[in-house]
């Protein structure tokens, strides 16, 4: 059995410098009461790995827009202001990694693999300072594995075992992250009892899922 | 015909019944609408959607369904849906077979940059290196030159590169260059074009051929 938690427990166990993955896309799919209880909280000096920087009033931008984040790894800032002037300004220590190898080097943290080699980004500044490996005839990046303290992630349903369901375009990066936290909270729209979710539905095992949190978003259907 | 309308019309033109596409925001979606009743196109989103139709009826919008530049979408009969990793598997792996592309600067090797001016524009480069990288033909659609009437098609890329030498296509509101080898290939001409625009236009050498063809009627 995972345990249920509110979302103010969940901010409260994550501490300045932690480094958080968090789930979702253009804020479709994003643990937004997690984020909400963060902000509350005043929590500082976070790592985050998203894939975009949101906007300024959803998604991950809230945590941008109260400065609680001093470093990230994240492949698109284009819909959020605030963070391209923090990054500017010095204040914000930023990564821009293509969102394809995002995904594989938070997914390979979460898998016990110490990095992937990928094509993206030869030939770019993409791959200054990292080692190229030629296999086949093709050069390679070598992109080591991205860890995470905490992994916060929205699903649709949640069985109280853990295993998680997502919905449409909100699954997104969501089974990414969920692999990759030491610590994987999860804010879902449905808790459900053990047996009623379909081992064919499950999208992500509960053997990843530590902490699940009821969604103030509940949508049906 | 409006320019824009043009060049998304030809783009269209480079799609087979079967094809698996994926288009960049802006000028690229408008390819959407002259694709001919015969040919079949998937279209992918790299959120994580296969199969995206057309946008909802205002009102009968759906806060979990969206594409990637965040425009609200509707899923066809066939679509599928899976996660961020899965999505670019499809795309770094090849099984993209086209995707279309806007540009700050193409250059007759192929090159591409469209995702950063240093000091100025820092958005990242979200999917587009992986897309630039994975796909089967890379098809950039633009117009030929910038707002102050500069070429955006030169002999070498000065802006941080998206990918080496990945460009297979240049469709603008000119002409349709194609990328080869031996350098970029004239071929066809927006109509009411002639070869000397293009070439005034245009900074890289361009290979000129005896027949070249027409677009835009």
């Amino acid at each position: 059995m995972v345990k249920v938690i509110s979302a103010a427990e969940a901010a409260a166990m994550i501490k300045p410098g932690s480094r958080l993955a968090i789930g979702g896309f253009l804020a479709v799919g994003a643990p937004e009461d997690i984020l909400d209880a963060i902000v509350e909280q005043g929590t500082n000096d976070l790592h985050m790995i998203v894939i975009a920087s949101d906007w300024e009033n959803r998604g991950v931008g809230k945590l941008i827009q109260n400065r609680l984040v001093k470093s990230a790894q994240v492949s698109h800032l284009g819909t959020n202001r605030t963070i391209q002037a923090q990054m500017n300004a010095g204040e914000m220590d930023i990564e821009l990694v293509p969102q394809g190898t995002l995904m594989e080097r938070v997914r390979a943290f979460g898998a016990g693999l110490g990095g992937i080699l990928t094509p993206t980004g030869i030939g770019t500044i993409v791959e200054e300072g990292k080692q190229i490996i030629n296999h086949g005839g093709v050069d390679y990046i070598l992109e080591p594995a991205i860890p995470s303290d905490f992994a916060l992630v929205k699903a649709y349903k949640a069985d109280k075992s853990g295993n998680l369901t997502f919905r449409k375009t909100a699954r997104n990066s969501n089974p990414i992250m969920a692999m990759a936290g030491k610590i994987t909270i999860v804010e879902a729209e449905h808790i459900v009892e053990i047996g009623e979710l379909d081992p064919e539905e499950v999208i992500t095992p509960g053997v990843f899922v530590d902490y699940l949190v009821q969604s103030k978003e509940v949508t049906n259907g | 015909m409006d320019k824009r309308q043009m060049i998304g019309k030809r783009i269209a033109q480079e799609f087979k019944d079967g094809d698996y596409v994926n288009l960049g925001i802006g000028l690229p979606t408008l390819a959407v609408n002259y694709i001919p009743e015969n040919v079949h196109v998937t279209f992918q989103s790299e959120n994580g959607i296969l199969g995206t139709g057309p946008s909802p009826a205002e009102g009968a919008e759906d806060k979990d369904m969206i594409n990637a530049g965040g425009g609200f979408i509707t899923a066809l009969p066939h679509a599928s849906f899976f996660d961020s990793a899965l999505s670019f598997a499809i795309i770094r792996g090849g099984h993209v077979d086209a995707t279309v592309l806007g540009a700050l600067q193409v250059d007759g090797k192929g090159n591409l940059a469209n995702w950063m001016i240093p000091g100025k524009m820092v958005p990242g480069m979200g999917g587009a290196m992986d897309l630039v990288t994975g796909a089967r033909s890379v098809i950039v659609a633009m117009e030929h030159v910038d707002k102050y009437g500069n070429s955006k098609i030169l002999k070498e890329c000065t802006l941080p590169l998206t990918a080496k030498g990945k460009v297979t296509l240049i469709i603008t509101d000119m002409a349709v260059l194609k990328v080869t080898a031996q350098g970029l290939v004239l071929q066809e001409l927006a109509v009411g074009t002639t070869v000397e625009d293009v070439v005034k236009a245009t900074e890289a050498e361009l290979i000129i051929p005896d027949v070249i063809g027409t677009f835009g009627d």
